[in-house]
């Protein structure tokens, strides 16, 4: 019972985390139909960052959090940057030109930082220094507990802002129907901007998790998170901003007890085969919409 | 005309529904051996529909459609060409990046013999086998005027020749009945002359029943010997030229309404 | 066989023999000294790629779709021929040739029957979505070959993960007429109805469909010929390497060899035969002389890549391909051409 409970928690937050990155690839992919790879690799940005401004700020002797606000301008900054130059100038170059445009922008932000902060993998110094918890006699780190808090807030926030501003249905508008969203004053290049910004913004506060969680960091950390953080979108259904959520949560929780009580070498395994399964069985995810080709 | 004989192609109360809309509903059309019939209807009407329904692209929910005496229902769309049931589009589909020659040959493959070993082996059945196929190609071509595009890119014909290169890739396939989505659409009045003696020609030449969608009121009365009239996925009229002219009913859901027709479907 | 593609065939023929002779004189004689073995290893290397690359571009150029799993693909090879070629090694002693054909045939095999088991059920998607299954396949391959006892299969001792003690069998002369075989038998697949039938299926699936193609049958057929030539490069490359590790099949590799198809150019054989060697081993003839090279090379891969989609989308050959028979028996320029098919026309 006491390892179910660790298990759920650890799957929890595993699980935000998945669900904060998933929301950047759904979004994303709501609005240009594009896979962006890249993003994966925002959350190593987003991670590195961290690496570096939790030491000045403690070196100053400024509240640690502010590296979080960092981070996000880093990875907002860098997610904006790269809709702007590369992803913007092939948009209407059709969906092969995009894929392999993300594709190469993933490339060019692991091997960028394989460059500049080399292979070894770096420790990220703690932000917070919580005492352990015991819920039911499951003992759970306390800064795992917080960032689990932060991530829903922010979701919270999130389905919050899409649902009832005037920039939230205007985002939820987009993906509908691009000609009538102009038509009705939207100006969908905006949009897909700040899509992109929120989308990464998302991963900069889904690396803080990681790394108070996980600790290590590596330049191409961004691979595997990004590949099974879009195995969620896909489970929760693509396009879906509450599929990603659900999806991002219930993958976290199924890999986590998948390790823990059945399969701990090749748990992986099993993620991409959800992903396999679910593309067969209902492609358009939990909560999608199915798109039919007009003959 | 040819009653005695079983049709070439029959729907029987053919008809699909997408979510709770009925497409289309309860379509009877009879096609026998040598016959044109036209397809007209307004935009909207369910005339694609049944076509998508009669290739395979989509499937029925109710009724069925047999093809000379055999039921087809649940064939994919290659299997209904092997059937003997071949189409163009109303938003002309060619092989853009293949050349003229390229697409015809294309739908000779279903008849072409050499497997895989022999193709990669290069046998000397294969280079016969090409060369019969491109020699066939090319008869086909010629009668639409088209070899001397031969080995240009599709993408590159002038508008009125993709459409034919459209029929000509269809011949290819050895039918029993073609099928023609709007192929005057968007076509200027020389082309549209061309494309009236093209289908005139494949008529005596073919002898093959043909089943015409077609906004070009002049071209479907000029030509077609039956017409099915299709309103909100249902046949509201059918018969020849003259009756369909004559037909108050289709004056008014049709005819009266051509001006809002000319915006035409996308 | 029509008597001007006996011509180019003849032409090619004697090409091939040409590279091949300059091959041995380089590496067989003295000529090199003691580098022959360096840059030997480097041509093997530009040769596996060579077959890769080719075998990535009939998915990505010929039908259209994108496979970001073919490390997978070629690692299914690579660890089924090692396996395979150490058992037999284990217990008797066969001639270089024999196992290494063995090898290949092993290592094709393997990819082959895991291309049909994958592309049956995962080629009733198309584009992103296939794309991603290709990725979630590779990943699973590595997962498992991470977490499986090759030390229990072979008998051999094993360090970690690393599969060592692999038969060092791909020599360089097998190597390049393996190349040589695994190109010709592309390009004639291409240049059949088979290949034309795929041709039109990228161009238009439903078209394709409508003109009696059967799209299911030849995307699956493809898929598994594909997965099957990844699968000799793996095995060409296990028998060279001699020492296997799960990691190298990863995400990473399989966007490598695509960012090489695109960059050669997507539905451009001649483009892949001349991209995947210059990429693959150009860079390490660079980081020879400057060793700091190495971990710039995937960066400017990928810069390169994303100038080229935003500028040139097509790739450096754009589709487009290159003959040598053409140069020597038409050497007029292509001005000309077009002008006497227009006087033809007329």
């Amino acid at each position: 019972m006491t390892k179910l409970i660790q298990s759920l928690m650890y799957g929890l937050n595993l699980g935000s985390i998945y669900a904060l990155t998933a929301l950047g690839y759904t979004m994303v992919y709501g609005i240009i139909r594009m896979i962006n790879f890249a993003h994966g690799d925002f959350i190593m940005v987003g991670g590195f960052t961290l690496f570096y401004t939790i030491p000045v700020m403690k070196n100053l002797g400024m509240p640690l959090w502010l590296a979080v606000i960092a981070a996000i301008i880093v990875c907002v900054g860098v997610g904006v940057l790269t809709e702007q130059i590369a992803y913007k100038p092939v948009r209407g170059q059709g969906s092969t030109t995009a894929l392999i445009t993300a594709l190469g922008m993933s490339l060019v932000l692991e091997n960028g930082a394989l460059v500049i902060f080399g292979s070894a993998p770096r420790n990220v110094s703690p932000m917070f220094s919580l005492p352990t918890i015991e819920i039911m006699g499951a003992s759970i780190p306390g800064q795992t507990l917080l960032t689990l808090v932060i991530g829903f807030i922010v979701m919270a926030i999130l389905s919050l802002f899409i649902k009832y501003t005037k920039l939230g249905k205007a985002m939820r508008a987009v993906p509908e129907d691009k000609v009538a969203s102009t038509l009705v004053g939207i100006n969908v290049n905006k949009i897909i901007t700040i899509t992109f910004a929120i989308g990464s913004g998302l991963a900069a506060v889904a690396s803080m998790m990681y790394t108070t969680s996980y600790v290590s960091i590596k330049n191409e950390l961004g691979i595997t998170l990004g590949l099974k953080a879009f195995v969620a979108a896909v489970l929760g259904g693509i396009g879906s901003i509450p599929g990603a959520m659900i999806g991002g949560l219930l993958l976290g929780i199924v890999e986590i007890l998948v390790k823990v009580y059945m399969l701990p070498g090749t748990y992986e395994a099993v993620t991409y085969l959800i992903l396999i399964v679910v593309l067969l069985v209902r492609p358009t995810g939990l909560l999608g919409k199915a798109v039919s080709e007009k003959v | 005309m040819a009653e005695e004989k079983i049709p070439v192609l029959e729907t029987k109360s053919l008809g699909i529904q997408f979510g709770g809309l009925k497409a289309v509903n309860d379509v009877n059309i009879e096609i026998y051996k040598g016959e044109l019939i036209g397809l007209i209807g307004p935009n909207g009407a369910g005339k694609t529909t049944i076509f998508n329904l009669i290739t395979g692209i989509y499937t029925p929910t109710t009724g069925s459609y047999i093809l000379c005496g055999k039921r087809m229902n649940g064939l994919k769309t290659h299997q209904v060409v092997e059937a003997g049931i071949a189409r163009t589009f109303q938003n002309i589909r060619l092989f853009k990046k293949m050349t003229v020659l390229e697409n015809v040959k294309v739908a000779f493959n279903k008849n072409m013999k050499a497997n895989l070993m022999q193709s990669i082996f290069r046998t000397p059945y294969f280079w016969k086998e090409e060369e019969e196929t491109t020699e066939k190609a090319m008869e086909l071509l010629k009668l639409f005027k088209l070899d001397g595009f031969a080995d240009q890119f599709a993408e590159n014909l002038p508008y009125g020749k993709q459409r034919l290169l459209e029929i000509a890739r269809a011949l290819a396939t050895d039918m029993k009945l073609l099928l023609l989505d709007e192929p005057a659409a968007g076509m200027n009045p020389v082309e549209t002359a061309e494309l009236k003696e093209s289908i005139k020609m494949l008529r005596e030449k073919f002898g093959i029943p043909i089943l015409l969608i077609e906004h070009d009121m002049s071209l479907v009365m000029s030509i077609c010997e039956r017409i099915y009239v299709l309103n909100f996925g249902e046949i509201l009229a059918s018969g020849t030229p003259d009756e369909i002219a004559g037909n108050k009913e289709v004056i008014e859901a049709y005819l009266g309404k051509e001006d809002e027709d000319e915006g035409g479907d996308v | 066989m029509p008597k001007i593609i006996r011509k180019k065939l003849l032409i090619n023929i004697i090409a091939v023999v040409m590279m091949f002779l300059l091959l041995c004189i380089l590496f067989d004689t003295e000529l090199l000294g003691r580098k022959a073995a360096y840059f030997n290893g480097l041509v093997t290397i530009g040769m596996f790629y060579t077959i890769i690359v080719c075998s990535l571009n009939l998915l990505t150029g010929y039908m259209g779709e994108f496979s970001l799993g073919h490390a997978g693909f070629m690692s299914i090879g690579a660890y089924a021929s090692a396996i395979g070629t150490t058992l037999i090694s284990n217990r008797t002693e066969l001639p270089d040739i024999v196992l290494y054909i063995i090898a290949i045939i092993i290592g094709g095999m393997a990819a082959a029957i895991v291309g049909v088991l994958v592309g049956i059920p995962a080629l009733r998607l198309s584009g992103d979505y296939l794309c991603i299954v290709t990725v979630a396949v590779a990943e699973i391959v590595r997962v498992i070959l991470s977490n499986v006892g090759i030390e229990e299969i072979t008998g051999n001792a094993t360090f970690g993960k690393s599969f060592a003690g692999i038969a060092r069998v791909s020599d360089y002369h097998y190597v390049f007429i393996t190349m040589i075989i695994c190109i010709a038998v592309m390009y004639s697949y291409i240049r059949s109805r088979y290949g034309r039938a795929l041709i039109s299926i990228r161009e238009d699936r439903i078209a394709a469909a409508a003109s009696g193609i059967n799209v299911t049958k030849t995307k699956v057929l493809t898929f598994t010929i594909s997965a099957a030539f990844a699968g000799v490069a793996g095995a060409i490359y296990a028998h060279y390497i001699t020492t296997l590790v799960p990691t190298y099949f990863n995400f990473s590799k399989s966007s490598e060899f695509l960012a090489i198809v695109i960059l050669g150019g997507s539905g451009s054989m001649t483009g892949s035969i001349i991209a995947a060697p210059i990429l693959s081993a150009l860079p390490q003839l660079i980081s020879y002389v400057f060793p700091d090279f190495a971990s710039y090379r995937m960066l400017i891969y990928a810069v390169v890549l994303v100038v080229v989609m935003i500028f040139k989308p097509t790739g450096l050959f754009g589709g487009k391909e290159f003959s040598l028979s053409d140069l020597i028996l038409k050497p007029k320029s292509k001005k000309t051409q077009v002008l006497s098919q227009k006087v033809n026309q007329e």
